[in-house]
């Protein structure tokens, strides 16, 4: 069925129909799964306890608020992701779904997933939902993306939220352990995306996106992404420092941060984009590790002190 | 496009739907039961 599919978008008179795997590549599946993990260490870290169907009930939440602002995000880009080498697949971009359709989808599953967050766990987690999705759409996808090269930096609070709504929807509350969470992977998402803008930077001159190789160059975005990358493994290293994780989480952190370390150095030594592709592929991998090293963390000790 | 692939496609979208909806209304029914017994 996918092969078949697959070989079928790329005939030409079949290109302007969509299928459900269009609708679910309009969701950026692969930016959710991050979202959906984030979120899910989060939930299982948030002290307290809600019964397992109300979990489930918030990680749907936020996956479809993901999705949401995806579909949106997607439906906004349809004009620049068709002139783009990497994005011009995207089912907007292509034609198989039309902008207005996107954003149909998108704004229909931003009401449900926020309604049923404020309606099943409560209305703080639902409020942080909808700033999330209102951060994406409006902050970056219509106001800072094609104005600033600070745009990621800035829009990145967007993808750093989600465990926050997921600690909430547990707790009701904001405490310091999801904020730290918001800053590791707030101070993240510039070194990860710029590392990608550094082999793509033709698609994104191309467009007019002020991504920082683009605006600033080379040199100045290695930089960046060095001094980004020093700074988020600090803050890493926070959690552990102040007591709220333990020294598998600690050691992880460490670990982790020191190989990511290494690919910014390399590649602000070398400036390949080879390199600048393996550091971006490496800051996916080191994200889902570390907050694997959190739920480990958190394991490890009720193991030990039941 | 022949006629059969595109109403092939069709009715996969509106399967889909239909799976989506009735999901979200065992999810809803789940939900209540939980909510009106106390949350545990």
């Amino acid at each position: 069925m996918r092969a078949t599919m697959a070989s079928e978008a790329q005939g030409g008179d079949l290109l302007r129909a969509s299928g459900l795997r269009d609708f679910w590549r309009l969701c950026k599946p692969n930016v959710m799964q991050l979202v959906i993990f984030t979120s899910a260490v989060a939930l299982y870290l948030a002290p307290g306890h809600v019964h397992a169907v109300l979990d489930l009930t918030a990680l749907i939440c936020i996956a479809l608020g993901a999705a949401a602002s995806a579909a949106i995000n997607n439906s906004f880009d349809a004009d620049i992701d068709v002139r783009m080498a990497r994005t011009r697949l995207r089912p907007t971009a292509s034609g198989r779904i039309d902008a207005a359709e996107a954003l149909a989808v998108g704004v229909t599953l931003s009401i449900i997933s926020v309604m049923l967050m404020g309606l099943a766990l409560n209305w703080l987690a639902a409020a942080l939902l909808a700033l999330t999705i209102a951060f994406y759409v409006f902050v970056y996808t219509i106001w800072l993306k094609r104005r600033t090269p600070q745009n990621i930096v800035i829009g990145g609070a967007a993808g750093a939220l989600p465990p926050v709504v997921a600690w909430a929807a547990v707790t009701g509350d904001v405490t310091l352990l999801p904020v730290l969470m918001f800053a590791i992977i707030f101070l993240w998402t510039p070194p990860h995306f710029w590392a990608l803008a550094l082999y793509r930077t033709g698609d994104y001159d191309r467009v007019g996106v002020p991504m920082l190789p683009v605006v600033a160059g080379r040199r100045s975005t290695l930089r960046h992404i060095l001094a980004y990358t020093l700074v988020m493994v600090v803050v890493t290293l926070l959690p552990a420092a102040f007591g709220l994780a333990g020294l598998t989480y600690g050691a992880a952190a460490l670990g982790l941060g020191a190989v990511f370390l290494a690919y910014a150095l390399r590649l602000w030594w070398h400036d390949r984009d080879m390199l600048a592709m393996r550091t971006f592929r490496y800051s996916i991998f080191y994200l889902f590790l570390l907050f694997g090293a959190f739920a480990l963390d958190r394991a490890v000790q009720d193991l030990a002190f039941g | 496009m022949t006629e059969d692939e595109l109403r092939r496609r069709q009715r996969g979208k509106n399967v889909a739907l239909a799976l989506g909806l009735l999901g979200l209304v065992v999810l809803f029914y789940l939900v209540t039961l939980v909510k009106m017994g106390g949350g545990h």
